[in-house]
Parts: C-alpha cells; sequence; structure tokens
C-alpha cells in the first residue's frame, strides 16, 4: 500500500510538478478552444453549404468526411507533421495539432448536423415556404434551428472526445498535460504526474459537461 | 361555368411523376370571394392540383394564372406570389421552436420586413381572429391539434393573402376538434375570402361550398353546387363516391 501511495500519490513529487502540469492544462485549454471553435464552425457551415449545394458538393466532401472519420487522429498527426515537410510545408507542432483535430472534428460535426437537417420534417419546409420565405430564410429561421436542437447532445460528446485527442500532440512535442505529465514521469520514475495529469482533465471537462447539460436544457423547446 | 374575371384560373394542368401522370389537364377557375370544394378518392390529384397552385409541386404542364400573373412563369417572382396564396396543411406544420406569434410573425418580419412592433400587432390580430390570442405565448407542443391548426390559418392570414389553399385542414384532427377549425375557416368565408379547399368535410361542403369539383384519377369528373354533387350527381362515379363518403 505504501508503494501504491508513494507511486501515484507522491506529496513532494506533486509539489514540485504541480506548475509544468498547470502549464500543461493552458496549453491543452489554449488548442482545445481554437479546435472546437473552429471544428464546429467549419462542420456547420459545410453542412449548410452541402445543404444548399448539391450533388457536385456532397461527392469531395463525402470524401474528406470518411477519411477523417476513419483513419486515426494519431495516424494524422504524424502524417501531417512528418510529411508536409517533405513538400516544403513546415508547420509548428501546435498548428498541426490545431488543423488535423480541426478537420476531424468538422468532419464529425457535418455529419451531425447533416443529419439534423434532414431529420428536420418535409412539412416545416413547406410551410415556411408558402408563406414567402426563401430557400435561405427557410434554412436560417425554421430548419437550422431544430436541426441544432438535435445535434447538441452528439456535438458535446464530439467535443469532448476531441479535446481528449489534445493528448496526441505529446508525440510531436506539443507541452500540453500528458506531455508535461509523461516528461515528470521519465525523470522521476514516479507516476503521481500522471495521476496529476488526469485530474487536470477532470477539472477542465466537468465544466465543459455541465455547459453541454446546460445548452441542451436550453434548447429544448416546451411540449405538453 | 369559367367565370368572367376569375381570381385563380388554371388551365390544361398536367402534373407527371416519371411515367405516373396524377393530373391529366384540369382545367378550373375560382372566382373572387368564392368557396370551392375538392373532393375525390384518394390519389385522384386533388392535392397535388393545389400544391400545383404555389408551386410547391412544379407542374409539367398547362398554365395557372392568379390575379393576373401567370403563376408557372420562369421569371416570376415565386415568393411574393406565395406571400399573396396563404396554405393550411394536414399536419399543421407549425415551427415548434417557436411561440404561435412567433409561428405567426416570423413571415411578416422576414418577408414583409416589418419592424416587430408592428408584426406582433398584426399577429395578435391575426390570432384573435381565430380565437386564440390567449395563446400567443404558447408553443405548439401546448397546443391541441385544433389550436394548432387555427394558429397555422393565423399565420396564414396575417399575410393578407388574396386565396387560401387548405390541405385536408381536418384529417389529422380528434372529431371533437374539427369544429373550431371548421369555424375559423366560416368566418373567414363570411369575411369574403377566396377559398379552395381539398378535404373530406362533406357536411361542411354541402353547408358552406359555393361549387363542389369532384376529380377522379386525375381529371374532374364534375362540378356544380354542392346540392348537385350531394344530391343529384350526373356521373356515376361521383354517385359511388358521393354514397360512400356523406353516409
Amino acid at each position: 500500500m505504501d508503494r501504491f501511495l508513494d507511486s501515484f500519490l507522491n506529496a513532494k513529487l506533486s509539489a514540485a510538478t504541480w506548475p509544468a502540469i498547470l502549464s500543461g492544462l493552458i496549453v491543452t485549454i489554449e488548442i482545445a478552444a481554437l479546435v472546437v471553435g473552429t471544428g464546429l464552425l467549419l462542420g456547420l457551415a459545410l453542412a449548410l453549404v452541402r445543404w444548399r449545394a448539391g450533388r457536385w458538393f456532397a461527392w469531395p466532401l463525402m470524401l474528406f468526411v470518411d477519411l477523417f472519420r476513419a483513419v486515426p487522429p494519431l495516424v494524422l498527426v504524424l502524417l501531417v507533421f512528418f510529411g508536409l515537410p517533405n513538400i516544403g510545408i513546415e508547420l509548428p507542432s501546435f498548428a498541426v495539432l490545431w488543423l488535423v483535430l480541426s478537420l476531424v472534428l468538422a468532419a464529425f460535426a457535418e455529419e451531425i448536423v447533416w443529419a439534423g437537417l434532414i431529420a428536420v420534417k418535409r412539412g416545416q419546409r413547406e410551410a415556411a415556404r408558402s408563406t414567402g420565405l426563401t430557400e435561405t430564410q427557410t434554412l436560417l429561421y425554421v430548419v437550422l434551428p431544430q436541426a441544432l436542437r438535435l445535434a447538441v447532445a452528439p456535438l458535446t460528446n464530439r467535443t469532448i472526445a476531441i479535446t481528449k485527442n489534445t493528448a496526441l500532440g505529446t508525440v510531436i512535442g506539443v507541452p500540453e498535460i500528458i506531455n508535461q505529465a509523461t516528461t515528470a514521469v521519465s525523470f522521476s520514475g514516479n507516476a503521481t504526474p500522471l495521476l496529476m495529469g488526469a485530474f487536470a482533465y477532470l477539472l477542465l471537462f466537468i465544466p465543459v459537461i455541465g455547459l453541454g447539460r446546460l445548452i441542451e436544457s436550453r434548447f429544448a423547446w416546451r411540449r405538453q | 361555368m369559367r367565370p368572367a374575371h376569375p381570381l385563380l384560373d388554371i388551365r390544361g394542368l398536367r402534373k407527371s411523376y416519371g411515367a405516373a401522370e396524377v393530373l391529366k389537364g384540369i382545367d378550373l377557375a375560382v372566382s373572387p370571394g368564392e368557396l370551392v370544394f375538392l373532393i375525390g378518392p384518394s390519389g385522384s390529384g386533388k392535392s397535388t392540383l393545389l400544391r400545383c397552385c404555389n408551386r410547391l409541386e412544379e407542374a409539367s404542364g398547362g398554365s395557372i394564372w392568379f390575379d393576373g400573373q401567370e403563376v408557372l412563369a420562369d421569371r416570376i417572382d415565386i415568393n411574393a406570389l406565395r406571400r399573396r396564396m396563404g396554405m393550411v396543411f394536414q399536419s399543421f406544420n407549425l415551427y415548434p421552436h417557436m411561440s404561435a406569434l412567433g409561428n405567426v410573425t416570423l413571415a411578416l418580419r422576414k418577408v414583409l420586413k416589418k419592424p416587430r412592433a408592428e408584426a406582433e400587432r398584426i399577429g395578435m390580430a391575426a390570432l384573435e381572429r381565430v380565437g386564440l390570442a390567449h395563446k400567443a405565448a404558447s408553443y405548439p407542443g401546448e397546443l391541441s391539434g385544433g389550436q394548432q391548426q387555427r394558429v397555422a390559418i393565423a399565420r396564414a392570414l396575417a399575410l393578407e393573402p388574396g386565396l387560401m389553399l387548405f390541405d385536408e385542414p381536418t384529417s389529422a384532427l380528434d372529431p371533437e376538434l374539427v369544429g373550431s377549425v371548421l369555424q375559423a375557416m366560416r368566418d373567414m368565408r363570411a369575411a369574403g375570402m377566396t377559398m379552395l379547399v381539398v378535404s373530406h368535410e362533406m357536411r361542411f361542403a354541402r353547408e358552406a361550398a359555393d361549387r363542389v369539383v369532384f376529380m377522379d384519377g386525375g381529371v374532374i369528373v364534375e362540378q356544380g353546387p354542392p346540392e348537385q354533387i350531394f344530391g343529384s350527381p350526373r356521373h356515376e362515379r361521383t354517385r359511388t363516391f358521393v354514397s360512400e363518403v356523406a353516409r
């Protein structure tokens, strides 16, 4: 028991490590905020363009969406980080992580929003158009608000999942939580920093989950 | 049968889905202030005919004139036209994320670009006309089917249409809720609204319609005043249909 406590809950080590974990947490929050913002907006935009554009847009979009949903994000991160310099594009590791995770989130978000859009009953569109609203007004005021309500729960899930994937940054040297924690583990030969890292994720996610719930309840329309 | 100055004038209207022709050359004119009932077995094309009038369905051939405008013309402003043709649907199709007043004022604000206060004043007046001003803040999910349909009527009425199209407005309602919707339609008729109604409410047709049009197989089989269609139909098909529905 003492050995367990010493390995995972070493007080002296945690006192020495917490500044590093905190700086990792800040980097994680920065990337997560950028990724969630970019990914959700891009996913929404893609779904809306798909709605208005038709088949010529849907085919290449499907290719992108399926690729970024099927290939493990770790592989994408490595491919982009080590592959792009070969064609003369060198991006800092932070930018690579931001770019890749945003595209992955956008791929999922596009499908989720799209599913919401097509789940809205056809009669809603017909009613709106029959009052003289244009196609775009119908989308913005009638179809999209209903689609987003359906999309909030799965989008919250994807947001949490993609934020956890910021841990992949460690393989390309982004100084986020896991990177800081594993570095500290290597130097000390003690697993306490890893547990501190886990705690940092909890600290990060409890508000995110709470926010998701809040949005869901705020967005639900009144029923009988 | 063709009125001198019809508000709605449909000529030789055709509509096909692939090889299936559902409208086979419809001629129908509706005068201002007239209430015309479209009846017929399911699949006879009555709903399609109605939906071609505001181009929710695109006709395959023929012409439709509304208030001196060629509805099927390419360069027509379809949105301006639709706002002058109110439509009421079988399944109400209220926007579930908006209050009753929100449903009624959306097009006033976004199509007619009225400021919010004015849109709400007009919207309240429209809800008043269907007896639902006190439900303005309620959401569709909190209203009965009959109330929802009356809100849908108010949504169309608020735009001051010249013609109202009704696509089986009472078919999705419990019997005890039908009366309130029919009363709203009766009031509209009394106010001089021109109405084209697809419905199975034969009693209402008998009482309120100026003309009943019987359709079957994509053609108009027979039309005339309700007494004639229900009392002494000329065609065998009309007789069979009427005896089956109007017990």
